[in-house]
């Protein structure tokens, strides 16, 4: 914004970017720490050399495992992140997660019905999970996205959309047996079955998604406003909804397809965000995008090291790390009043 | 509203339309549960079941009715009831529509405790158990971290959803963890089935519903409808809100815990038949007795559905509420938005 009795003094622009590099780096700690921990550790210079090395003795287990699923790892929890924060700017309701509202049960709920269907491709399913995806948010927007709706009722709302979609997904786990098998792991969330072709299949979808909403960024600032105000800002509110919207699917509905439905990871990070940044969208976006695949790795990397031999789901983790700062949020009392 | 004195100086005061609804319910519940005893692989018409039933009929007969079909039919009469009668505690509590045991939390709890049994290992009387377990133990938890000088509707909401969102995930772990059987028979458990069914299952819930019903029905139901007018007014009016609450949270996970104990967690049961009845009896505050009545019908309804909408498909009832309340559940979510209840 030109005003300047509105702009942010310089110095906190600078902090904001070194905060931001900063962030970056420790992203790029969890990346490396995410291909060096595991069934078989590896020491740093292993990760390097089988990274490099077509004919390194690791170059198998990173190529083949370690690296699409720490890529799915960061590709997902980007877009967690990001489509957390913009809903709770669209919906201008703190506790809008798309775990808590039902986006990715709806999405688990289309891909169980392809599995169903005998559609266990990544390529078919990916296309179910975004039309479910797209249905929920569509109605999560048209139950609380316009005044009078109040956090703890979306949120109420949400739970029960949940507890539908959780009760057909069960359904179809029981009526066949070999789709309990394949969803059960899924359901809970997790990187393990990532591959090369999954990744592939679904960067598209969280990349064009990444752009829609960091576009919308600045439109949904003046939104917060209100609409009167965001049109007399030159904002579309009717247009900027739709993109928001078109975002969310693809953001929640390509990271559900690859990684099953994940909770609190779109909860937690905007929260723990905008301590840093404040409410602008400008900055809280790129940090939440950068902070998010730290948290679902980091999950992802505690399940791998709390559960040996084998290994704790990332879903698990971070339900079970998420839901406390879910209840300290919500007992702290700021957003519990109706 | 309409009063009966007797010459002692006794008074009742009923609604005849929730009274009608009521009793019209339970007849419908008896009327299909007539219907369910009286179908399956050995065929019996209503009145055969009914001489069965009075000591008439052959041997097999016998044993086809009491020991197979009426433990059933029992259990789903039951479990219907209970689940209703929390689901409706419930809902006036927190003063929302869709609060309700299966959202709040408390369902997944004892599913947790039940699952827990399944990886471990353990008999049908282990699962029960735990699941009742599972289930106090959420409510406790649940009620711990939403106190504070008192516990509040929403803040119950908002951790009863924070709770049941860990408790999802601790439940899919846990079903990974189990071999594959064993993780078909949690999901069928998770889901609610009424199969097999004995005098076993029906036992412990009829002795907590025996005694717990009538409480809330005699006891607490007039001070329920006060709290509805909010806490301020309830004390007011000489409702000992704060200590009330607790008993009538107890009570409700109590019906709740032990309902699933013996049907596994039904889903939406709970949620639909105080909203049903509230429906038909258009009468404010909590409808607890005309709830129960409509909440066996629903089940004893749901699972002769369950039991032969597919031939040589049998669905557990689970199925069946699931999808039902489901749609209901969208549906008024619609409705409540348009009416600005939302």
């Amino acid at each position: 914004m030109p005003d300047r009795s509105t702009a942010p003094p310089k110095r906190h622009r600078a902090a904001r970017t070194v905060g931001l590099l900063g962030a970056v780096a420790l992203l790029g700690v969890i990346l490396v720490l995410s291909i060096a921990v595991g069934a078989k550790s590896l020491p740093l210079a292993d990760v390097w050399s089988g990274l490099l090395h077509r004919d390194a003795a690791e170059y198998a287990v990173v190529h083949r495992m370690r690296l699409p699923r720490t890529l799915l790892g960061l590709l997902a929890g980007t877009a967690l992140g990001v489509a957390g924060a913009v809903m709770q700017a669209l919906t201008r309701n703190p506790l809008a997660d798309p775990g808590l509202l039902g986006i990715n049960a709806g999405a688990s709920a289309a891909v169980a019905t392809a599995a169903f269907l005998g559609v266990t491709a990544i390529g078919g399913y990916v296309w179910f999970a975004l039309l479910g995806a797209a249905v929920v948010t569509a109605l999560v927007y048209a139950v609380g996205g316009g005044r009078g709706a109040t956090p703890a009722r979306l949120a109420l709302a949400g739970a029960a959309l949940n507890a539908t979609l959780y009760s057909f997904v069960s359904a179809v786990m029981l009526l066949d047996t070999a789709s309990l098998d394949r969803l059960r792991f899924w359901t809970v969330g997790s990187l393990a079955s990532a591959d090369s072709a999954t990744v592939t299949r679904v960067a598209p979808f969280i990349l064009v998604g990444l752009l829609v909403a960091l576009g919308a960024a600045r439109p949904l600032n003046a939104l917060a406003l209100g609409d009167d105000a965001a049109r007399a800002l030159g904002a579309r509110p009717a247009v900027i909804r739709a993109a928001v919207i078109v975002a969310v699917t693809l953001l929640c509905g390509a990271a559900t397809a690859a990684c099953g439905p994940i909770v609190f990871v779109g909860l937690l990070v905007p929260h723990l965000v905008r301590a840093l940044t404040g409410p602008d969208l400008r900055w809280l976006l790129p940090y939440c995008a950068v902070l998010a695949p730290v948290l679902l790795l980091g999950a992802d990397v505690l399940g791998r090291v709390l559960g040996r031999p084998g290994e704790l789901q990332v879903g698990m983790v971070t339900a079970v790390l998420g839901g406390p700062l879910f209840l300290w949020l919500v007992t702290r009392g700021r957003v519990a009043h109706p | 509203m309409t009063v009966i004195r007797t010459p002692g100086g006794l008074s009742v005061r009923f609604r005849p339309r929730a009274l009608a609804v009521g009793v019209g319910a339970a007849v419908l519940a008896a009327g299909l549960g007539l219907v369910a005893m009286g179908s399956g692989d050995y065929p019996m018409g209503p009145t055969d079941v009914l001489r069965t039933l009075t000591g008439g009929g052959s041997a097999a007969e016998q044993f086809i009715v009491t020991e197979l079909r009426l433990p059933r039919l029992v259990t789903a009469l039951l479990v219907g009831a209970a689940l209703a009668l929390g689901g409706t505690v419930f809902q006036s509590l927190v003063r929302n529509p869709l609060g309700s045991p299966d959202i709040l939390g408390f369902t997944q709890g004892a599913s947790t405790g039940a699952l827990v049994v399944v990886v471990l290992g353990g008999g049908s009387l282990a699962l029960a158990g735990a699941a009742v377990v599972g289930g106090l133990a959420t409510g406790l938890l649940i009620y711990a971290l939403a106190w504070r000088r008192g516990v509040h509707g929403y803040r119950l909401v908002l951790v009863g959803i924070g709770v049941a969102a860990i408790l999802t995930g601790v439940n899919g772990y846990l079903l990974t963890r189990a071999p594959l059987m064993d993780a078909a028979r949690a999901v069928l458990w998770l889901t609610g089935s009424l199969d097999g069914r004995g005098w076993a299952n029906a036992g412990p819930l009829l002795a907590v519903t025996a005694v717990l019903a009538p409480l809330l029905l005699v006891a607490c139901a007039p001070a329920l409808r006060m709290m509805e007018l909010g806490d301020d007014t309830a004390n007011a009016l000489g409702v000992p809100v704060r200590r009330l609450r607790l008993v009538l949270l107890a009570a409700a996970v109590l019906l709740v815990s032990f309902a699933a104990a013996a049907a596994g967690p039904v889903s939406f049961v709970a949620l639909v038949a105080p909203h049903v009845a509230k429906r038909l009896t258009r009468a404010p505050g909590p409808n607890l007795l005309p709830s129960m009545a409509v909440g066996s019908a629903l089940l004893v309804g749901a699972d002769l559905l369950a039991q032969r909408a597919f031939t040589g498909h049998q669905l557990p009832v689970g199925v069946v509420t699931g999808v039902l309340g489901g749609g209901y559940l969208v549906w008024l979510l619609a409705v409540e938005r348009r009416a600005g209840r939302l």
